[in-house]
């Protein structure tokens, strides 16, 4: 049989059951490969419950620095029984299974085509730990520790990410390294090691940094200078709020007196955090709420205010699985048609799209000065597998020079130097009206809000001519929009070629995988990766000056594709959907395969076969 | 018709407060509502009351959901910042200009259908998460601005002008307020200035989140016969636990009191609130037994009104979140921002 052999690239994954204690050892585990100075992408699959259903961690090891899912499994760690069947029949031929041999299995449980390593870890544990919950627990560790004899980790790694992790718990640390080493202990003397794939030193990490999206959210939030921050429990955007809090309890207490530069409230539903939100931006503190996809629904009317009353609103929208509850714990980018016209009547609302935690944390702060600058909502557009999931990418960065856009705000001074202000006259020509903050000055600039029609100086009309001033000014300023939003990234292929290929969002690192594999079969793309709604012009040029332009997106209907048939009045002849929505991360073999199908279909001689336009392998 | 703004003429014998402002100062644009619609009573009642209370116009902030009760803010305090949100939202919109500016005054005005029907989950949390404020229900047991539907605090058996009998409980704003723990909580009926002025003149200045359900006849829907919110019903059925007398520390205190019949509260600003008990022994510092008296007034077919409890020491959500003293919407990127070198810092502790 011939056995997977490879170093530094392969797939390993973790069936475990959830509440037993698995998650913290599987991180250890990537860690420890990327202290090695080798990439690593971890990825939680996990369900929507707290206890007893299988949850699995994939950890991609890649040297080459590929971070998107590959689809495949090299190795399997199989601790449920429960998942069993399907855990296996996911190995690569050639690939290992890693069990718990304490219960002996029939031979028909595995497969021929696999190598198969036993380990009594149950029967180890219960030998030297007599507490229940440690049994449990350490069996974790002692996975960890057979596995790094087996992919050759450096043990001394591991002790070192145990003595950060337990500083000042000598207790627990010391028990932690005696259960990695029972486990090494064991391998050595019991198995065969090391396996065809293997772990070796390099260099390929860098500076870069591991961290989770909605913690770098959080942290932009922090940064960008949100005081106020309101919001409701759900999966998967909730850890962007307690991050939040985490982040604001180091950074944002007076030192001098104990009181805190920021205010965070759970709200007893998303209609009211984005109230909050609303009242917050409208008396001029920078605030955002994090939910995802079923608290989006829930707060459209708000948004609809905010956008028509021109408040500054944040939105981080770390999206999961729909419609409805859809699959609340794993991940899409379906909720673009809704965030990017949410509410009723003609709106549009400006949208970021980050690719990585770096680009989280960026595209938070930018989207508070954008909202402020722009005085309307701004959704930050990531999803569960971007805010759940540690990823690899390149540092935080800061220019301290930087202060925040605050943007039309008139001041008590300039009225009084009779500056004329009308909340709804666009002063400027850029459709963005100039606002004051309540309590600024005693006698001028005082103004009603509302959601209603008004003149350009905020007195409630419902004449026509009022509405339509106000409705093609906000067009205006969405107009502005599209040159204040981060532009489009331009990825040109190594020649000339007719095909283009546009992606976004959380796609980002499968598709710059298939970008480097394509080429091998003889498909050369141009590549642009969108960072925002409204688009900028040079999206619509990237569409005309090809043939012929993919668009990959993880959603069944085809939602960026459509916004931009639509925004941009493209034929959709030209386009082709690549689309991947079963709730796990788009992998590059899909990207690969879709295209390459494709375009060995629309070589065939006509005829034979009806124009694809949409490619599903 | 699209606003009336009025006349800023003013007569240069008008009578100015401490701040140096006439009455006329308070008002706003000509109201719209129904001539005779208790909301302009309201309205007037602000009116009157802010300007006793020498409040600066511009340091008020209105909001409103959206009704004919939450048009009012655009009829008096002309020169402050007004927010007609949407329906039945205004305390969460409220609460967030509260935390953005804590140096500011909040008044909340909403009608019954916005606070009891589709905000009452709002109301309720407002009230419990004691943001500081004095929020007005002008209750009229209708939707007045929808033309005439029952609200969720008409009365049971109460019948609509179309001659629908209500079959379903009413909610009682005042009693959930107690229970949900409002810090002040009074009711009183709009065509009692008298009462209704010093009330309006406590939930001001008082330090957590104040609730009035003032009583509101709709002309237009609910003034007839059959009505329990007609003008004549609660004149009938008014059963008053106390009469007011605000008095802020500035002034001498002169109005006589009986002993045994007057409660000095004095709130967190320093003011007094000086309750005129009509009955000796109620006692408006006691959450419970307010509760038990009203419902066993209620019980009777009797509505109380006046201030039912207060906690004069209340503190607010600004307390309990231990925010800084300067308004968050006025730190800048040295309170708000760590810089590059904690960054660099924190991209170390990450990798
Ligand atoms: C989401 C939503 N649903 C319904 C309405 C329609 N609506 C406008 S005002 C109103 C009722 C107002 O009643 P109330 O708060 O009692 O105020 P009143 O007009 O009686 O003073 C309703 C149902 C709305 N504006 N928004
Ligand atoms: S309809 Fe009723 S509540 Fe509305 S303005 Fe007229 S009287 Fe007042």
């Amino acid at each position: 049989m011939k056995r997977i052999e490879a170093l530094n690239d392969f797939v390993i994954k973790f069936a475990n059951v959830n509440g037993s204690g698995s998650a913290s050892a599987n991180e250890l585990f990537a860690k420890a490969i990327l202290r090695m100075g080798v990439p690593v992408s971890p990825r939680n699959i996990f369900p929507s419950n707290i206890q007893g259903l299988p949850t699995w961690y994939e950890v991609r090891v890649s040297e080459a620095g590929y971070l998107g899912r590959r689809g495949g499994i090299d190795m399997m760690v199989a601790m449920n029984p429960q998942t069993w069947d399907a855990d296996v029949a996911e190995l690569e031929p050639g690939g290992y299974l890693f069990y718990d041999s304490t219960r002996p299995l029939p031979p028909s449980k595995f497969r021929p085509d696999i190598t198969v390593i036993g380990m009594p870890l149950t029967e180890i544990c219960n030998a030297v730990y007599t507490d229940p919950r440690q049994r449990q627990l350490f069996k974790n560790i002692v996975y960890v520790g057979a596995l790094s004899v087996l992919l050759e980790i450096e043990p001394e790694v591991i002790e070192k990410l145990f003595g950060e992790q337990y500083k000042g718990k000598e207790k627990l640390l010391a028990s932690n390294v005696q259960a990695l080493h029972l486990g090494r202990d064991f391998a050595k003397e019991h198995l065969d090691a090391p396996l065809g794939i293997r772990v070796k030193r390099a260099d390929k990490v860098g500076d870069q940094i591991f961290v989770d999206g909605n913690a770098a959210a959080a942290l932009g939030c922090v940064y960008g200078g949100a005081t106020v921050a309101a919001w409701y429990p759900i999966t998967p955007s909730s850890s962007v709020a307690e991050a939040f809090q985490k982040y604001c309890g180091k950074f944002r207490v007076d030192p001098a007196t104990g009181q805190h530069h920021y205010a965070i409230v759970q709200a007893e539903d998303e209609i009211a955090s984005i109230g909050m939100v609303v009242g917050a931006g409208w008396n001029g503190a920078r605030a955002f709420t994090a939910t995802s996809g079923p608290g989006v629904s829930l707060m459209t009317e708000f948004i609809g205010l905010a956008y028509f009353a021109e408040i500054p609103v944040t939105i981080i929208n770390v999206q999961r699985g729909g419609p409805s509850t859809g699959m609340p714990t794993r991940t899409q980018q379906a909720d673009i048609i809704a965030c990017a016209y949410a509410s009723h009547g003609d709106t549009k609302h400006v949208l970021l799209f980050p690719e990585d935690p770096h680009e989280c944390f960026e595209h938070a702060a930018c989207a508070l000065d954008l909202a402020d600058r722009l005085q309307t909502p701004v959704f930050v557009m990531t999803d569960l597998d971007i805010g759940m999931n540690q990823r690899m990418c390149r540092p935080f960065a800061w220019d301290d020079s930087r202060s925040y856009d605050r943007g039309k705000v008139m001041t008590a001074a300039e009225l009084e130097a009779g500056k004329d202000f009308g909340r709804y006259k666009d002063v400027d020509g850029d459709g963005i009206p100039w606002r004051t903050l309540p309590g600024t000055h005693p006698t001028k600039g005082s103004y009603f809000t509302r959601g209603t029609t008004r003149d350009p100086y905020a007195r409630y009309s419902e004449r026509g001519p009022d509405y339509i001033y106000n409705v093609e000014r906000l067009l205006k300023k969405f107009a502005t929009a599209a040159t204040l939003v981060p532009q489009p990234v331009l990825r040109p292929a190594s020649r000339k070629t007719p095909l283009g290929v546009i992606y976004f969002g959380s796609t980002s690192p499968a598709m710059q995988e298939a970008l480097d594999v394509l080429p091998e079969s003889g498909i050369h793309l141009d590549a642009l990766r969108l960072r925002a709604f409204p688009f900028p012009e040079s999206v619509k040029q990237f569409i005309a000056s090809h043939e012929r332009v993919f668009i990959v997106e993880q959603n069944r209907d085809a939602q960026m594709h459509n916004l931009i048939v639509n925004e941009l009045d493209i034929d959709p002849g030209k386009l082709t959907r690549v689309l991947h929505y079963d709730g796990t991360p788009i992998t590059a073999r899909f990207i690969t395969a879709a295209i390459t199908k494709h375009v060995t279909l629309s070589m065939m001689p006509r005829g034979k076969t009806a124009q694809a336009q949409e490619v599903q392998p | 018709m699209t606003y009336i703004a009025k006349p800023r003429l003013h007569h240069p014998t008008l009578e100015t407060n401490k701040v140096g402002y006439t009455r006329r100062d308070y008002e706003g644009k000509i109201s719209t509502l129904c001539a005779g619609c208790g909301h302009d009573s309201i309205s007037a009642a602000i009116i009157q009351a802010c300007w006793e209370l020498d409040i600066e116009p511009h340091r008020v902030a209105k909001l409103s959901g959206i009704g004919c009760s939450s048009k009012t803010p655009d009829y008096f305090l002309g020169a402050s910042h007004g927010f007609n949100t949407v329906h039945g939202r205004m305390p969460s919109v409220l609460t967030g200009a509260n935390l953005a500016n804590r140096d500011l005054l909040y008044l909340g005005v909403s009608g019954d259908g916005d606070s009891a029907s589709i905000g009452l989950g709002q109301f309720a949390h407002a009230m419990r998460r004691g943001v500081r404020m004095a929020y007005i229900v002008e209750n009229n047991g209708v939707y007045g601005l929808t033309k005439g539907q029952f609200s969720a605090t008409a009365d049971s058996g109460s019948k609509s002008k179309k001659g629908v009998i209500n079959s379903d409980s009413p909610v009682d704003l005042v009693a959930m307020a107690l229970q949900l723990g409002a810090t002040y909580v009074g009711r009183s009926f709009s065509g009692n200035k008298a009462q209704l002025v010093p009330l309006i003149k406590g939930a001001i200045t008082h330090g957590g989140a104040a609730f009035i359900d003032v009583i509101s006849p709709c002309v237009a829907f609910n003034n007839h016969p059959g009505s329990t919110k007609s003008y004549d019903y609660v004149r009938e059925h008014n059963e008053a636990v106390s009469r007011i007398d605000f008095i802020t520390e500035r002034e001498e205190i002169t109005a006589v009191a009986q002993p045994g019949e007057v409660v000095d509260v004095r709130q967190h600003d320093g003011s007094l609130l000086r309750l005129r008990s009509l009955h000796a022994d109620y006692d408006a510092t006691n959450r419970y037994t307010a509760m038990a008296y009203m419902q066993e007034h209620q019980a009777r077919g009797e509505i109380v009104t006046g201030l039912l409890y207060v906690d004069p020491l209340a503190t607010d959500l600004h307390t309990a979140l231990n925010t800084s003293a300067k308004p968050l919407n006025e730190l800048d990127v040295p309170q708000l921002c760590p810089g590059a070198p904690a960054l660099d810092k924190l991209n170390a502790s990450l990798r």
